[in-house]
């Protein structure tokens, strides 16, 4: 059989018009839909961004952050705090800021640890900051919770859309970059790395910081679809296996898996969810485990099996 | 001139002294080869002249700068570059695109990947010999072909120093022929070369001057020559 490679190249102002005219539809949708898909569409942008950003850093490192919640959560206090204060763009802004430089903290400390202990650490730092804000609030503030000042569904529709495509901006910048070549490197060989003239911490703590810029600012806007944040709800691990699984679920090296992993198990979530409400996580365990189990390299794995023509043997 | 020097150097590993007082230098434009039996030291002294952990005691200059406690990138960008005596290619990544990552974080830094590099990275496999490999994965290579992008990829830092950590062993002879002459293309270069071997042919064969390791110390150092003649040598070899 003679394959035809489309060559990258020539391909390249299609696929560019491609995703322009899908940025122009998100960016005309909201006047034409009713509320709910906006507000579903605000959910699959946050669920993305999250796992843009875990797969950024770690699908090509290999190291497994589940700290996710914890810049989350981050952001969403920056507006419970700052929201009354500040214009809004600016309060997004300082939520991103305050995880970034969390995480550059968070992460000269942590990251000369490795695998599972890494896994482990970030793991704790979501509960840590839960537990810390919640101690703080009891004893300090005499009051659990905190309203947050709320925002208009478009605007923050608009919001996470310029975020997500930020995010799409940052990780396709750093995966194409020599940064992009240093982390999966470091992914493969840590000591060899080092050897030929990385500076491997400095660049899993930028990276690191970096990819968490965008779910800090997340977020801060979020906090303001809620309304109301406390602590349980803004440091919830759930928002820390959310982008694990999906990344997995969308195939973890490739960026589009990403994108369609977040994407597609938002969507099925969502259906799951209003058609089935008993059986929900009995039907999206299932589904998990057989496309995991199906295709180890996820939706973007049998994508890619599929146009090499070996899906049917 | 030295290039490189070591004054003293000592490494314990718990109880262990993996290496004990050792003074060494090698000269600029040099092949000089290390040899010892197994659990010597060798590797162990390669890992510190590299960065890979500091020394226990005693002092390392490069080019008469102190580089004892430095981390393995910065003395990877002072010159010094290694290969590893189990292989440690990365896998998952083309040939190129290991070779390009030691020309890219080897001296300086920036964003993008220039064009000059991916050109002087191709040179190099053209002069190990691999170019017509450059898009497959790594871990798709026989081990004697790791072994030269190892070196590929370690030429491609630019360095002065050469640290080549058994990149013979386990090679059939025609492979070995082939990497004797390939490092003699190096020191053509006007790279110095600082190698451990255990095939015998090939650092008799090449070596300007031997130092022999035993039980982290070394007791003994010279030409090849008077290295397979002393009396020393020959006892820890075969045994007295």
């Amino acid at each position: 059989m003679v394959i035809i490679r489309a060559n990258p190249k020539r391909f390249f102002p299609l696929l560019c018009s491609i995703l322009i005219l899908i940025l122009i539809i998100l960016a005309i949708i909201p006047g034409y839909v009713l509320p709910y898909y906006t507000s579903l569409l605000i959910s699959i942008f946050l669920y993305i961004v999250l796992t843009v950003s875990w797969g950024t850093f770690c699908g090509p490192t290999g190291y497994i952050s589940l700290a996710s919640a914890a810049f989350l959560g981050i952001g969403m206090y920056v507006t419970a705090l700052l929201g009354e204060e500040f214009p809004l763009p600016l309060v997004v802004l300082f939520g991103g800021l305050a995880s970034f430089l969390f995480a550059l903290l968070v992460g000269s400390a942590s990251l000369r640890i490795r695998g599972i202990f890494f896994a482990m650490f970030t793991f704790g730092l979501g509960e840590f900051l839960r537990h810390l804000v919640s101690w703080w609030e009891v004893s300090i503030i005499g009051r659990v919770g905190r309203w947050v000042i709320s925002a208009d569904y478009i605007t923050i529709y608009y919001t996470m859309l310029i975020i997500l495509v930020m995010t799409l901006l940052t990780s396709y910048t750093i995966r194409h970059s020599r940064f992009g070549l240093a982390l999966r490197s470091i992914g493969e060989e840590e000591e060899a790395a080092d050897h030929i003239g990385i500076n491997i911490n400095a660049v899993k703590i930028i990276t690191f910081a970096i990819t968490s810029f965008w779910i800090g600012a997340t977020g801060a806007i979020i906090a303001t679809q809620w309304g109301y944040v406390r602590p349980d709800i803004a440091f919830d691990m759930f928002y820390s296996f959310m982008p694990t699984l999906m990344a997995l679920f969308g195939g973890i090296g490739i960026m589009y898996g990403w994108i369609l992993g977040a994407a597609v198990f938002t969507v099925i979530a969502e259906l799951l969810l209003t058609e089935f409400p008993y059986y929900y996580m009995l039907i999206f365990g299932i589904v998990i485990v057989s496309v995991l189990l199906f295709f180890p390299s996820g939706l973007a794995g049998a994508i890619q099996k599929w146009r090499k023509g070996g899906l049917v043997e | 001139m030295p290039i490189i020097e070591g004054e003293r150097i000592t490494k314990h590993f718990g109880g262990l002294a993996a290496v004990a007082n050792v003074d060494f230098h090698i000269n600029q434009g040099e092949i000089v080869g290390l040899i010892g039996p197994n659990g010597a030291g060798k590797t162990t002294l390669f890992n510190l002249i590299s960065g890979a952990f500091p020394p226990t005691a005693g002092k390392i200059r490069l080019k008469g700068e102190d580089i004892t406690r430095m981390k393995p990138y910065q003395i990877c960008r002072g010159g010094v570059a290694r290969t590893f005596q189990s292989v440690k290619v990365f896998s998952n990544m083309t040939v190129l695109e290991n070779v390009l990552l030691g020309s890219l974080f080897g001296r300086s830094i920036g964003i993008r990947i220039p064009d000059a590099n991916k050109a002087e990275a191709m040179e190099l496999l053209e002069f190990v010999e691999l170019s017509a490999k450059k898009g497959s994965l790594a871990k798709d290579l026989t081990i004697a072909n790791q072994k030269r992008l190892e070196v590929a990829r370690a030429l491609a830092t630019k360095p002065e120093l050469l640290l080549l950590d058994e990149v013979v062993a386990g090679l059939n002879p025609t492979e070995v022929a082939q990497v004797i002459e390939l490092i003699k293309k190096i020191r053509n270069k006007g790279i110095t070369v600082f190698m451990i071997e255990h095939v015998m042919k090939a650092i008799m064969d090449i070596s300007d001057r031997i130092i022999v390791l035993h039980h982290g110390e070394k007791i003994a150092e010279g030409t090849p020559g008077e290295i397979a003649t002393s009396q020393t040598v020959i006892e820890v070899y075969l045994g007295k």
